[in-house]
């Protein structure tokens, strides 16, 4: 099942009455999710990925613009009859019944052509408890579970009912690091495996990028970026794209355009064809640096860690507009931080253009 | 030890509630105990004096033989088990449904709380206007000044007349006046209780029912009442033992008769009958059935928890 949003608007109005500020929650959202693929809505708090998963599960109601599955128009429909499965942030597991009743409970509530008998109900549960990998839990209480137990049986209530539409809202959040690796492929898996659509929020890029077809990246009710994950990775369509993806961040410069060649501070780092004079902002991926003795750019090492396969380089440069420069470099490379400067030649591929004050992308041609 | 060189001070502070305490609570119901043992004992006669009291369950039986005991005990029993589940489920809707609107909500809970901060007599007494019939009734000369604004109510949609409280008025007409004053009487503690329950109920599991698509009906018996049943647990025990001593009610409403004026004593209730024997001095008597009011109490009360602990989930 497709899902079209267009136009998708909410305004809270504000809770003050007497200021007039209302927040735009989601702003013109226009968005069409392909059948049976999981899309990663992804941004900080407050961005309005959880107001839009909300609309679309019509537990919120729009201010504007319409919410289409396939081509029936559900803009006006109660979430009731809209035939989605939601898994909540804290999992809302009914604290009084046990797994088994849990995963029923949508079940029971199916009138007229969807009834089904207890033997048809016990069947399905049997199967998605097994789809989830938790049908030795089944007489459990949701408090007699671990995190990620209980995270598996809100998935297997949300699926059992074979929703139109899978919606996953910030499922991760409440797991320690090693379940939440374990528990996004699972995700992942089960996803796959059912193949129904799926929309999942969450404000860690990291979780985003891994298990995602798609990902939409959010700021302020705005959508800034829409693609798959690698694509937005490799081609940032703004700064704050560009920052918000990627482990270890971006490292950020001042730069300046003369001639066409890039300068950072004093140094000619590179030739940037096709982009006029004057200040941009500059990023730099992490892995787009090698050291070079005749590379352009020249830092001040202050640290290295190891980690194995790759080094990282921890080292200044007066434009940088953070405090630290991250590089990360192959193990194999010979890295020498003794010295008072480390010198770096850029992978073009690597580095990014941003305009100074619309930190829009300045796209420009390798030389 | 220093936990022990500060506790004389916690004796110290405690002392005054405990002296009260022992004094006009531990005391007495020891009293009490001791009392009912003693044969045909009253206030009148000095204990210990010229004729001591023999010890026996003398009391106890003749109370059990009284057929005022017995028809105050049917009240009492009665009173309880129909005001206390009524209320209860009354409360409960009427919790949910102030629960489920926005504007008025705070309005309309104080107007149902309104009673609980009111005087049970002067209640009573409005309750007895309402169903009174001033006049002369049946005979052949039936002059009704006003037959009460419940008959009124009842006349204007084309029903008869009722004689609720006054001479000639049945047994279950009686009853009925008073279940209706003690359910209105037990809602508004029940409603208080019951709404902040349902307050603490985390909303994203009504969120989550209506994503499964679950009938109102069944939001209220699978959801809000399983979650709300510490709560109800709660209103339920303590409105039975609030029940078991019900008295003032009926003071209220029939005055110190405790019956309609052609058949007093009706209606009396257990503490009706201690307050009774305790006038006429046989203190003996009233100890023994204050005994087998805390016995049935006791009993009630150990029933509902064990019925809780199925029931209830924490």
């Amino acid at each position: 099942m497709k899902i079209v949003l267009r136009n998708l608007t909410k305004i809270f109005p504000s809770r003050n009455k007497k200021s007039n500020e209302e927040v735009v929650a989601v702003n013109d959202f226009n968005f069409e999710i392909p059948d049976g693929k999981l899309i990663g809505l992804l941004g900080p708090s407050g961005c309005g990925k959880s107001t839009t998963l909300y609309m679309i599960s019509g537990l919120q109601k729009p201010s504007g613009g319409r919410i289409f599955f396939g081509d029936d128009d559900v803009t006006d429909l109660p979430t009731e009859k809209r035939g989605i499965g939601l898994v909540f942030q804290n999992y809302a597991l009914y604290p009084h019944l046990t797994v088994l009743q849990n995963i029923l409970f949508p079940l029971q509530n199916l009138r007229g052509e969807d009834k089904m008998t207890k033997d048809q109900m016990l069947d399905r549960a049997t199967k998605v408890a097994r789809l989830v990998q938790i049908e030795n839990l089944m007489d459990r209480k949701p408090s007699e579970m671990s995190g990620g137990q209980q995270q598996r049986v809100a998935i297997a209530r949300a699926l059992v009912k074979m929703p139109r539409v899978l919606l996953l809202d910030e499922p991760l959040s409440n797991l320690d690091a090693r379940l939440r690796l374990q528990t996004r492929e699972e995700i992942r898996r089960i996803q796959k495996e059912t193949g129904i659509t799926t929309v999942f929020v969450t404000h860690d890029q990291e979780e985003a990028m891994s298990i995602s077809d798609m990902i939409v990246v959010m700021k302020s009710g705005l959508v800034q970026q829409i693609g798959a994950p690698q694509e937005v990775y490799n081609d940032p369509a703004n700064l704050f794209v560009a920052k918000f993806l990627g482990t270890p961040p971006i490292n950020v410069f001042s730069g300046r355009v003369r001639g066409g060649r890039l300068f950072i501070g004093e140094d000619d780092v590179m030739a940037v064809g096709g982009v006029g004079d004057g200040e941009v902002t500059v990023g730099i991926r992490p892995e787009g640096f090698i050291p070079d003795a005749n590379g352009a750019l020249r830092c001040r090492p202050v640290n290295l860690e190891v980690m194995g396969r790759d080094v990282s380089v921890i080292s200044t440069h007066p434009a940088s507009l953070k405090e630290e420069i991250r590089s990360i470099i192959n193990a194999d490379l010979s890295v020498d931080v003794s010295g008072e400067t480390i010198r770096y030649s850029i992978k073009p591929h690597k580095i990014f253009l941003f305009g100074k004050d619309d930190e829009e992308r300045i796209r420009f041609e390798v030389k | 030890m220093v936990e022990s060189k500060q506790q004389w001070k916690a004796w110290l502070y405690l002392a005054p509630a405990i002296v009260l305490l022992l004094v006009f609570t531990v005391w007495p119901i020891i009293n009490t105990v001791a009392m009912a043992f003693m044969e045909n004992y009253s206030g009148l006669v000095k204990v210990g004096g010229d004729s001591a009291f023999r010890i026996g369950f003398g009391n106890f039986v003749r109370v059990a033989q009284n057929s005022e005991f017995q028809s105050s005990l049917t009240n009492t029993i009665l009173l309880c088990v129909i005001t206390v589940p009524v209320s209860t489920v009354l409360a409960l809707l009427i919790a949910v449904a102030l629960n489920a609107i926005k504007p008025l909500r705070n309005a309309l809970q104080t107007i149902f709380f309104l009673p609980y901060v009111t005087n049970a007599i002067a209640i009573g007494m409005v309750f007895a206007a309402m169903f009174n019939i001033v006049g002369s009734i049946g005979g052949r000369r039936e002059i009704i000044v006003t037959a009460g604004i419940v008959n009124n109510i009842i006349e204007f949609f084309g029903g008869q007349k009722v004689n609720w409280i006054n001479i000639g008025s049945t047994y279950w007409a009686n009853m009925a006046v008073m279940i209706i004053y003690i359910v209105w009487n037990a809602l508004p503690f029940k409603i208080l209780i019951l709404t902040s329950g349902l307050q603490s109920i985390n909303k994203q599991y009504y969120e989550a029912a209506k994503v499964d698509s679950t009938p109102r009906w069944r939001v209220l018996t699978r959801i809000t009442v399983p979650l709300l049943s510490p709560m109800l647990a709660y209103v339920v025990i303590t409105g039975f033992i609030g029940g078991f001593k019900e008295y003032t009610s009926v003071v209220g409403i029939f005055g110190e008769g405790m019956g309609p004026a052609h058949d007093p004593g009706r209606l009396n209730t257990m503490v009706g009958l201690i307050y009774d024997s305790l006038a006429t001095n046989n203190q003996g008597r009233a100890s023994a059935a204050a005994l087998y009011l805390f016995g049935i109490i006791l009993v009630v009360t150990l029933i509902n928890l064990q019925v809780s602990k199925k029931r209830v989930h924490y």
